[in-house]
């Protein structure tokens, strides 16, 4: 594995600014993530956590409320940050594509499939009307759509979730982009279609030695789909580091009790593990850590300072005062 | 242990539009001979994918929709025969929990109003024994007594939800309805809400019929588990037994597709090609043939019945004795 992450994002802060300056709402606050090529990234969280928002962040996609307000941004080598207007659209769509959660709120329904997907090969490629059409219908079949060339001519409304789905998997990956950020892909979809796509992902990310962000609320995913996880909580990465690590040792409170919320099989109606209270409210919250007031081991110190990120092992942070060396 | 519901050859059938020609269309086969008991003070668990019929069910338990066919027996009685007066006195029994917090709480009605409707309108109740009752629902559901004086959007999702099981109990049923109670919720809070409907059961034995597309939510909270494929039961038997080891090929490739709860959890992905067919028009024999890896050549002509096997039962021909 080559050493040169192909992005950085070093210190990210994105705040939403309302009411003319008087709430500011810390959506991402002081985000450092790694992500080397053909690694495969979630970030979990609640919503309102931040992990859209940070999604939107690294696609310069903010809406007109947020400002990125501090922190660097490196992707392949280049200045994120620095770009214009202009090459950030050259940028989007061909070396980073977005998948979203509603396949049908990102389709357009008065356009054929064929010619969607074969959209951004003519926007970034400059590819012929024949040319594009022939390699929508190549990259639909290579999402396991059947028929492929016959579905070209198809309008979204004609097929199913899980089809379109695919078809917004077809389109991301048609300039064969460097980064792939999945924001919820399987959310709408049934168990057995999510298991579908989800295998549909994991063998476009080998052929093409993607670099995969997957956001999600589920750890489920997560522990079937990446290396490394980073958790979010108000705004924060509270902890990150290697998947079995985190499952297997998590350090920070919060992820270890959202680990232990999750209903196992084959075990019985009993208790699970609650996490008491609910998330803060984003622009009000409390001095020091953010966890402080559902935190069953909080400490007199939580109250007053926000942890940093201490390294618990090689690779593994975590926020929280009980990490500290 | 006694049952306290049973469904008997349950059948939903929604009519299509009549053609140009008036030529019978046919009809949705929604849900399509389905049955099953729920005892008193446990839980039946039903699972499916989106359009399999566990909505429908629902709501023929609820009597909000009537079966075209089949019966349902409460305590014993056919909900059919039942006289008017018998018949509230069923709607009282068995109340419902709905997904989205957001649209089952009307936002213009304080909390106390919420939980007391039911009340008012079924029981001849005085206002302060009203308020009484309302404080103590709202303490069996871990929320303060204030709250009564508020308004839905001034909770958050786990909240509403337990409002809105604080009303669903307001008249002590004896079978809660719960369609999807926690898909709603953030996950940190769906813990709670499970939690607190295990608690309610165990404290006044309810019984929960719970539909629900979270497979280990439901292998977590039920004591039976059904699995239902385009408005058929392919599967039902004890929940253990079932999550544990599940038979029917269609069971077995939802449990393996369900995600697990830690990486080095191994289990055999079993990937179905293909997508729920419609239910308009549903392939002959076992509805699941064209998408079974396990297929046999007497699975497209002939249906396969609820057999027991394996300490369940199972529509399958694999475990039928060769005759």
């Amino acid at each position: 594995m080559n050493s040169a992450p192909l992005l950085e994002l070093d210190r990210l802060s994105a705040h939403y600014v309302t009411g003319r300056g008087t709430r500011i709402v810390r959506a991402v606050d002081e985000v450092s993530i790694t992500l080397r090529a053909g690694e495969t990234l979630g970030v979990v969280g609640e919503s309102g956590s931040g992990k859209t928002t940070l999604a939107l962040a690294i696609l310069r996609l903010l809406p007109t409320a947020a400002r990125i307000v501090s922190g660097a941004m490196r992707f392949d080598g280049e200045d994120l940050l620095a770009k214009s207007p202009a090459e950030m659209r050259r940028i989007r769509g061909k070396r980073i594509a977005m998948i979203l959660q509603d396949p049908m709120a990102s389709l357009n329904p008065l356009f054929t499939v064929g010619d969607q997907v074969g959209e951004s090969l003519r926007v970034h490629e400059h590819a012929s009307r024949r040319s594009a059409r022939e390699r929508a219908g190549a990259l639909l079949k290579s999402v396991k759509i059947p028929a492929a060339t016959q579905r070209l001519r198809e309008y979204p409304h004609q097929m199913s979730g899980g089809m379109r789905q695919r078809i917004v998997g077809a389109i991301a990956i048609s300039c064969e982009p460097q980064l792939l950020i999945a924001d919820e892909p399987t959310t709408s979809l049934d168990v057995t279609i999510q298991a579908q796509y989800l295998k549909l992902l994991r063998e476009i990310q080998r052929e093409h030695g993607l670099a995969l962000i997957f956001i999600t609320h589920n750890l489920g995913i997560v522990a079937r789909m990446c290396d490394n996880v980073a958790v979010m909580y108000a705004g924060r990465v509270i902890e990150a580091g290697p998947v079995r690590q985190i499952f297997n040792a998590p350090v920070h409170p919060y992820t270890r009790a959202l680990i232990e919320s999750i209903p196992r099989m084959g075990e019985g109606p009993e208790r699970l593990t609650a996490i008491d209270g609910q998330p803060p409210d984003l622009a009000t919250l409390p001095v020091g850590c953010s966890f402080q007031a559902r935190c069953p081991r909080v400490m007199d110190h939580c109250r007053e300072e926000a942890p940093p990120a201490f390294d618990v092992a090689s690779q593994h942070t975590a926020r929280c005062w009980l990490a500290r060396p | 242990m006694t049952t306290l519901l049973e469904a008997q050859n349950l059948t939903k059938h929604f009519p299509l539009r009549r053609g140009l020609f008036g030529s019978d269309p046919g009809a949705v086969r929604v849900v399509d001979g389905v049955s099953f008991a729920i005892e008193a003070g446990r839980t039946l668990g039903v699972v499916g994918e989106s359009g399999c019929g566990k909505s429908t069910t629902a709501k023929l338990v609820l009597k909000l929709e009537e079966p075209t066919s089949g019966e349902i027996r409460f305590e014993g009685r056919a909900l059919q025969k039942l006289d008017a007066s018998e018949l509230r006195q069923y709607r009282r029994s068995v109340q419902a929990v709905f997904q989205d917090p957001f649209a089952s709480l009307n936002p213009r009605m304080r909390v106390g109003a919420i939980i007391d409707e039911p009340l008012v309108t079924n029981e001849k109740i005085d206002k302060a024994h009203a308020r009484e009752r309302v404080a103590r629902l709202l303490d069996m559901v871990g929320l303060p007594a204030r709250s009564a004086d508020l308004f839905p959007h001034e909770f958050s999702g786990g909240q509403r939800q337990r409002i809105a099981i604080a009303r669903a109990l307001a008249l002590s049923p004896k079978l809660v309805v719960l369609d999807e109670p926690v898909s709603a919720l953030d996950v940190s809070i769906r813990a709670q809400i499970l939690n607190l409907l295990v608690d309610l059961q165990r404290d006044l034995g309810l019984a929960y019929l719970f539909i629900a597309h979270d497979l280990a939510a439901v292998a977590h909270m039920s004591h039976t588990i059904a699995v239902m494929y385009l408005g058929q039961l392919v599967e039902y038997g004890p929940a253990k037994t079932v999550a544990s080891d599940p038979k029917h090929p269609y069971t077995q490739a939802l449990f393996s597709a369900a995600l697990p709860s830690h990486p080095d959890e191994a289990r055999e992905e079993i990937i179905l090609t293909g997508e729920v067919p419609s239910p308009v028009n549903p392939p002959s024999g076992c509805r699941f043939h064209p998408r079974c890896p396990h297929v046999l050549p007497r699975c497209a002509p002939e249906v396969p019945k609820l057999r027991p096997a394996f300490g369940r039962e199972t529509a399958c021909h694999l475990y039928e004795q060769p005759t």
